[in-house]
């Protein structure tokens, strides 16, 4: 407190009330006061411009936001902005394989396409591939470090408590376990080894969530080799399948569509065609292609086996064993199979040991080994093994296990006894996942070593005998991740990195088997360039038949299949999430199914006289063996059965595969007879699907047009008799355009195509499409530029299935330019129907005049926005965006552009080198991802093109042709070779 | 037209000049009634709504609305047609008026233009609502720009920019020259300054001599004669949107005159309503008879069989045509398919029972005639609801029809404009005489 003066007598008295300030303020202070009055009207002036300098500062920010472009230090000589580079590699996760090149802009991979040069998948690719780039950008479910109980830790930390651990469960006679899926690295398999031999308590573990060990032991038993045939179906005239689903999941389907629809294509030059004749309970992508589809319970189909083999044995004069009656004409069957000897492929998807047994003897009668089935250059697929499985839980549950080890297997989601398994699982001291993006079984393992994504990994690979691929990275780990392989070496003490592993690895054993290349390097720099080796390599099976087996599997066939209850399920795999692998992907989530067209969910199919009888309708809920699944009504769906998809219901899976559908693995059971409904029953409880198809009559238009074989040889315009009508009568006043340079079109062949939907995904990876969600797709506003519409003909309980890729079909007189008040879509000059973003105003006349209904409105903001917050919603998400493409605003219309920027790209390609564009050269992402060729591009003004050819073929047509619109895609008549 | 002039009288009573002003000044210079004040509460609150849906659709986009990737036009354009036709009875009633000199309509004139100008102003909200970015309108304007770019005018849409401005412009002109003399009675009546001179403002110094009103009279009948090609092409320019696509139901010659018709049809429909409501709330039945509500009634007669006839043809032109789209558009969607109820809502309310007005019992039963001119209104809603939907979510390919229903969002864009429209009225019937007085001035010596 100040020390108050006084300065008169009169303030010491109480009374006492100073004057006022006024009066007493001299001259000098009022001068004074002036002049400060003065100096701060000058500063709150200079105040006030600063706030307003300073808040139209923040205001014009507001608008424009400071985007990071951080530039080289050092510019890489071979980095062209704007410039692709292409890797190839290979895609691979346990059985599935695909060769691919990645397509890498600005050093980050933005798309994957097949490698024309890998034989064994023929240069296409399926949904699963195309969208596996999209998961190497998915930070909300990538571990992105290494972690113990969920905290972060070092990678030497955790080496040395591994390495340590190892020793001494060596030294206290414990058990380590690596679980891993059937592994096509032999050199991987080979490190293992080399690390069992450091550590000779750790035990290798195989493990399919979805096994194929049924075939190669069924081989081991019949022909006393174990292993896999490759299926040959271009060598097949006659294709007989009991719920192989070779198109759509079966162990490698990129390979098998390739070669299925060598053999479906029919043309004046080869009228012929194979006959499919398939069995199977659900509907699926290969069912729906077959030219005999008989829909039947799972115990009816191994009866059918049974009599088949029986009826073919009788005929060839094999041993006969009683067998129950399937109610089916086995007799025909077999003596078509026989009368198409050397020709025939009978293949079978069950996991049945007993089944894949008569099959094997049933396509030895039909002398199939050494022709449709190469028994030289077999598969290196399905090397899973339950047995050892069981083996390893039970050791775990007694404690004696020190150490188990997850490598790209989920067993705690995908194990049917899941409940059992963690209960082991929480018994083993230490444990380790290599996830690459968060799973189930991560979440229980003391440690996460997250592995490289495959875009950031090295690998060799041999999906079958004889070829060897290679993965090599397209980009730097984005995280602070380690390849498994590299791991493994870590522990293994060797010193060295996977990268130079396989290298040498290459050098000591490939590299001798070849004779094509003298020297080392320019063969390792080649084959990694070219991404695939072919050398002659073979693990054969001696077709000679071991026949004791087959009556044994009769007898425990026959015991199965009498257990068989009423009613039956069956779980099936489906082209989007496979094992549940793929659930966090929301471009797979988000792919309507090829058959029922639903997104984002698995459901209960049952037959339509299944419904009617039950009083069941779309969306009801149904309880089967204790779990609720909602349901739909399948025409086409065996009586008595139910299908639900596998891979759904992931718990811990990340934003997009959490929460969706229902974990199918929990049906499937030990029993003699697995597939029994033991109860089921109606909960009263509705939900609601998104489809993107809810009409599935073509309603007796001719849309997809279609005939029998037999009508086609003679007379090749059989089923497109209509269009000589409309080309005689419906025709236009105005004069036709003409294209004086290239002239653009697409031919779609309807007999090639299988609905698999690898095209979707393609065109939505290549175009930034972004991904709505379900409620969005419920409203029937799916972003997709592609789709493929789904019609079902004839009989419901077995009708027929048609599908049909639909894109913009680019018509000369486009319905959707002439409306469009401000000019916002136009004609190319080379037949493109063209959209302008920029002049848009979206007053969407354009998608109602399209008879087609392939425009899409950007009814939202889909990027950088909460409420999609899927992969355009997040910084690294958004690196996956194709920069050649824009990302649409909201209240624009978008559609198919023929992928105009690879257009651009190849004419820019052929004007530098100075020489004509070669047929085939361009090609819309679509055309390249499709696995049987069924769509092709090219020139119409080109008259050595395959698109100027196929124009001309009497089995094209033009969708909606009546309308005189000229649509440039067009679409040759769907054949199917059965009985008129 | 000497008939009209000896039918009936066109003003009941037995009134001077100056009962007239009076009597049809009061609703200006009274204070308002109880249900103005609810009526203008309701309008507001409609507004908030309405205003509430605008933002929605402005900020987060049309994906707020019920549309779908196969109908990309839904109540927004079902709202903007039905508000157009609303918008038709006006300017054909000031060319009933004005060309074909038809008297009787001198004392309903200038509501049905207050209502035209209103709906009209609803109506084209709308377009400007439906496009997906609507900050950039004025793409649509042909105006030099660096931009170097230039409309389509190809395109049915750009017509109908330019046919709805013009029309909503004329209508305005039209409207507001109308009234120009009874703003000077206002004005000369007004007790108040500031109303004096908001008056005296808008009036232009009407002096009411006698060559001020030989050249209005001029300048109303030339307005007459320009404004009644637009009454048919804004209509017929609207039809077009659809007859020029490609669509089964769309693409049919017959819209342009069927859409004229149903405009008159339901703009006439909403004079009905409007007046018997003024005439219920005001003391005005000497000026608007039972007569004129006769003669209404009697146009809403013969539309409704113009109507039903053209839904026959329709019909009958789809059969005609063996296109296996037409035929499924309209025998199966329409008649029996999913949209039958809505079709056969629609054929009742605009076809059917507008045929009571055949009696005279019905013509002069107040009730009777309120009544059925909701129902047209209705039934028209329900007419443009078939020919938008049903063409677009069951189109060519079956793989893309959808079903269509109408979010929060659109309901609330469609209050709003009634809200609009509500407000609108309202102030107008406060503020400016209901009935031009000038002109039932002008007339009165017929009646009597």
């Amino acid at each position: 407190m100040e020390k108050k003066y006084w300065q008169s007598i009169e303030e010491t008295r109480a009374d006492y009330k100073p004057p006022a300030e006024e009066k007493e303020s001299s001259m000098i202070e009022i001068l004074a006061n002036e002049a400060n009055e003065k100096s701060s009207s000058r500063r709150d002036f200079l105040k006030w411009c600063g706030i307003s300098f300073f808040s139209a500062t923040v205001i014009s920010a507001c608008e424009n936001p400071v985007k990071k472009a951080i530039p080289y230090l050092h510019q890489p000589e071979t980095l062209v902005p704007g410039k692709a580079h292409w890797y190839a590699s290979s895609f691979v996760d346990g059985n599935r394989f695909c060769s691919v090149l990645v397509k890498s802009r600005d050093g980050r991979p933005i798309k994957i396409e097949g490698n024309d040069l890998c034989k064994f998948t023929g240069g296409g690719t399926n949904a699963i591939t195309q969208a596996s780039v999209l998961s190497l950008y998915d930070d909300g479910a990538r571990y992105k470090y290494p972690m113990k109980n969920g905290e972060k830790t070092s990678w030497e930390r955790a080496d040395q408590e591994i390495k340590d651990t190892l020793r001494e469960a060596e030294e206290n006679g414990k058990k380590c376990y690596l679980v891993t899926p059937t592994l096509l690295s032999q050199s991987t398999v080979e490190l293992i080894n080399n690390l069992q031999v450091k550590y000779p308590s750790l035990e290798l573990i195989t493990w399919d969530a979805l096994d194929y060990n049924s075939i190669r032991k069924a081989h081991q038993q019949s022909f006393a080799t174990a292993a896999i045939p490759d299926y040959r179906f271009d060598k097949a005239d006659l294709i007989v399948s009991f719920s192989a689903d070779f198109l759509g999941t079966w162990l490698s389907p990129v390979s098998f569509a390739h070669r299925y629809a060598q053999t479906r294509r029919v043309s004046e030059e080869k009228p012929h065609m194979s006959r499919h004749i398939h069995f199977e309970a659900g509907m699926s992508v290969t069912g729906s292609n077959a030219d005999e589809r008989i829909a039947v319970k799972p115990s009816t189909e191994l009866d059918i086996i049974m009599e088949l083999y029986n009826e073919m044995a009788a005929i060839t004069g094999n041993q006969v064993i009683s067998s129950p009656s399937a109610g089916y004409d086995t007799k025909a069957l077999a003596e078509e199979i026989l009368a198409n000897k050397g020709k025939t492929l009978v293949v079978c998807g069950h996991d049945n040991l007993q089944a894949q047994i008569l099959i094997n003897a049933i396509n030895h009668m039909a002398e199939a080994y050494g022709n449709t089935l190469d028994n030289r250059k077999t598969l290196n697929m399905g090397h899973g093994d339950k047995e050892a499985f069981a083996q390893m839980i039970k050791e775990m549950e007694t404690g004696n296990t020190e150490l188990v080890m997850f490598y790209k297997t989920n067993p705690v989601y995908n194990h049917p006894e899941a409940e059992h398994f963690k209960a082991a699982l929480a018994n083993v001291p230490l444990s380790i996942s290599f996830a690459t993006a968060k799973d189930e079984t991560a979440n229980m393992c003391t440690y996460i070593l997250p592995d490289n994504h495959y875009l950031e990994s090295w690998g060799e690979f041999m999906p079958v005998w004889g070829t060897h691929t290679f993965m090599q990275p397209a980009m730097h780990p984005i995280f602070n991740t380690r390849q498994f392989q590299s791991s493994l070496l870590a522990w293994a003490e060797m010193n060295t990195d996977y990268h130079t592993y396989i290298k040498q690895y290459a050098e000591r054993v490939l590299f001798p088997k070849q004779n094509e290349y003298t020297d080392y390097q320019q063969f390792w720099v080649n084959s990694l360039q070219a991404g695939v080796l072919e050398i002659d390599e073979i693990m054969a099976i001696n077709p000679v038949l071991q026949r004791q087996a087959i009556s044994d599997a009769v007898v425990q066939l026959k015991r199965q299949t009498a257990q068989a209850a009423e009613v039956q399920f069956s779980v099936t795999e489906n082209v989007k999430v496979s094992d549940g692998a793929y659930a966090n992907n929301p471009w797979l989530q988000e792919l309507p199914d090829p058959i029922t067209k639903i997104s984002w969910d698995n459901f209960a199919a049952v037959s339509p006289r299944f419904a009617q009888e039950n009083n069941l309708y779309d969306g009801d809920i149904i309880r089967i063996n204790g779990m609720d699944i909602p349901m739909i009504i399948q025409p086409g769906q065996a009586y008595n059965t139910i299908s639900v998809a596998l891979g759904y219901g992931r718990e811990n899976a990340g934003k997009a595969g959490e929460n969706v559908g229902v974990n199918a693995f929990r049906l499937i059971n030990d029993k003699p007879f697995s597939w029994n409904v033991e109860n089921w029953e109606k909960t009263g409880k509705k939900y609601e699907f998104a489809r993107s198809q809810t009409h599935h009559s073509m309603e007796g238009r001719h849309i997809v047009r279609e005939s029998i074989l037999e009508k086609y040889q003679t007379n090749p315009k059989a089923g497109n008799e209509i269009r000589d009508y409309h080309l005689k009568h419906m025709v236009t006043l105005y004069p036709e355009k003409e294209y004086k340079g290239h002239h653009w079109a697409l031919m779609v062949d309807l007999n090639a195509c299988n609905g698999c939907s690898t095209c979707v995904i393609a065109c939505q990876a290549e175009n930034n499409t972004p991904v709505v969600g379900k409620q969005e797709v419920k409203n029937r506003r799916i972003m997709h530029w592609m789709r493929i519409d789904r019609y079902y003909t004839g009989d419901i309980d077995n009708p027929g299935v048609v599908h049909q890729p639909l894109m913009c079909q680019h018509c000369d007189h486009a319905p959707c330019e002439n409306v469009c008040p401000v000019a916002a879509t136009n004609h190319s000059h080379e037949g493109i129907n063209q959209m302008a973003y920029n002049r848009c105003v979206g007053t969407k006349y354009c998608i109602n005049n399209c008879p087609y209904k392939v425009r899409r409105f950007n009814w939202f903001r889909y990027a950088m926005n909460e409420r999609f917050n899927f992969n355009m919603n997040s910084e690294l998400g958004r690196m996956v965006l194709n920069p050649d493409v824009t990302v649409r605003e909201r209240g624009v219309v978008e559609k198919c552009s023929f992928c105009i920027q690879r257009i651009q790209d190849g004419k820019l390609k052929a004007k530098n080198e100075r020489r004509k564009l070669k047929d085939g050269e361009i090609s819309p992402a679509c055309a390249q991802a499709c696995p049987s060729n069924a769509l092709v591009f090219g020139d119409l003004n080109d008259p050595h093109s395959r698109v100027a050819k196929l124009i001309k073929d009497p089995r094209n047509y033009h969708l909606l042709e009546e309308l005189h619109i000229l649509p440039t895609v067009g679409y040759l008549t769907k054949i199917r070779n059965k009985k008129g | 037209m000497i008939a009209s002039s000896i039918r009936w009288p066109l003003v009941q009573g037995e009134k001077s000049y100056s009962d007239i002003s009076k009597e049809l000044t009061a609703p200006n210079e009274t204070k308002p009634a109880l249900w103005w004040y609810i009526g203008m509460s309701l309008g507001t609150i409609m507004l908030a709504f309405g205003g509430w849906a605008f933002y929605q659709s402005l900020t987060i986009g049309l994906g707020t609305w019920g549309l779908t990737n196969s109908v990309g036009w839904g109540w927004d354009i079902i709202n903007f047609v039905w508000w157009i036709g609303i918008g038709h009875a006006g300017t054909a009633f000031t060319i009933f008026f004005l060309v074909f000199r038809q008297k009787w309509a001198a004392s309903i004139n200038r509501a049905a233009e207050a209502m035209t100008v209103f709906a009209v102003m609803c109506a084209a909200l709308f377009p400007l609502l439906h496009m997906g970015r609507p900050w950039l309108a004025f793409f649509i304007m042909p105006y030099p720009n660096t931009r170097l770019l230039w409309v389509n005018f190809n395109s049915p849409l750009l017509w109908d920019v330019f046919a709805i401005s013009t029309y909503l412009l004329m209508s305005i002109t039209l409207w507001y020259f109308g009234m120009i003399p009874d703003l000077a009675t206002m004005r000369d009546r007004a007790t108040n300054k500031i109303s004096k001179a908001i008056y005296g403002f808008f009036s232009m110094g009407w002096d009411g001599s006698m060559i001020s009103y030989n050249r209005y009279e001029n300048l109303t009948r030339l307005l007459g004669g320009l404004a009644a090609p637009l009454v048919i092409s804004v209509h017929t320019i609207v039809a077009l949107d659809f007859s020029i696509s490609i669509l089964p139901g769309w693409h049919a010659t017959i819209l342009p005159p069927y859409f004229f018709v149903g405009a008159i049809f339901s703009g006439f429909a909403m004079v009905l309503t409007i007046m018997i409501l003024m005439r219920s709330a005001f003391k005005i039945k000497d000026f608007i008879t039972d007569k004129h509500l006769d003669s209404i009634a009697n146009v809403l007669k013969f539309g409704s069989l113009v109507i039903g006839l053209a839904y026959a043809i329709e019909i009958f032109i789809a059969w005609y045509s063996g296109v296996e789209y037409e035929i499924y558009t309209f025998f199966r969607a329409r008649i029996s398919g999913s949209f039958s109820t809505a079709f056969w809502i629609m054929v009742i309310c605009n076809a059917i029972i507008p045929q009571v007005f055949w009696f005279k019992k019905a013509r002069r039963n107040i009730w009777t005639l309120f009544a059925v001119s909701i129902i047209i209104n209705i039934g028209m809603w329900y007419e443009r609801f078939i020919i938008l939907i049903s063409s677009l979510a069951e189109d060519f390919l079956p793989s893309s029809w959808t079903h269509y229903s109408p979010t929060l969002v659109d309901i609330g864009v469609f209050v709003g404009t009634f809200g609009i429209f509500i407000c609108g009225m309202l102030l107008f019937i406060r503020f400016i005489p209901i009935i031009a007085i000038n002109e039932i001035k002008a007339y009165k010596k017929h009646g009597n």
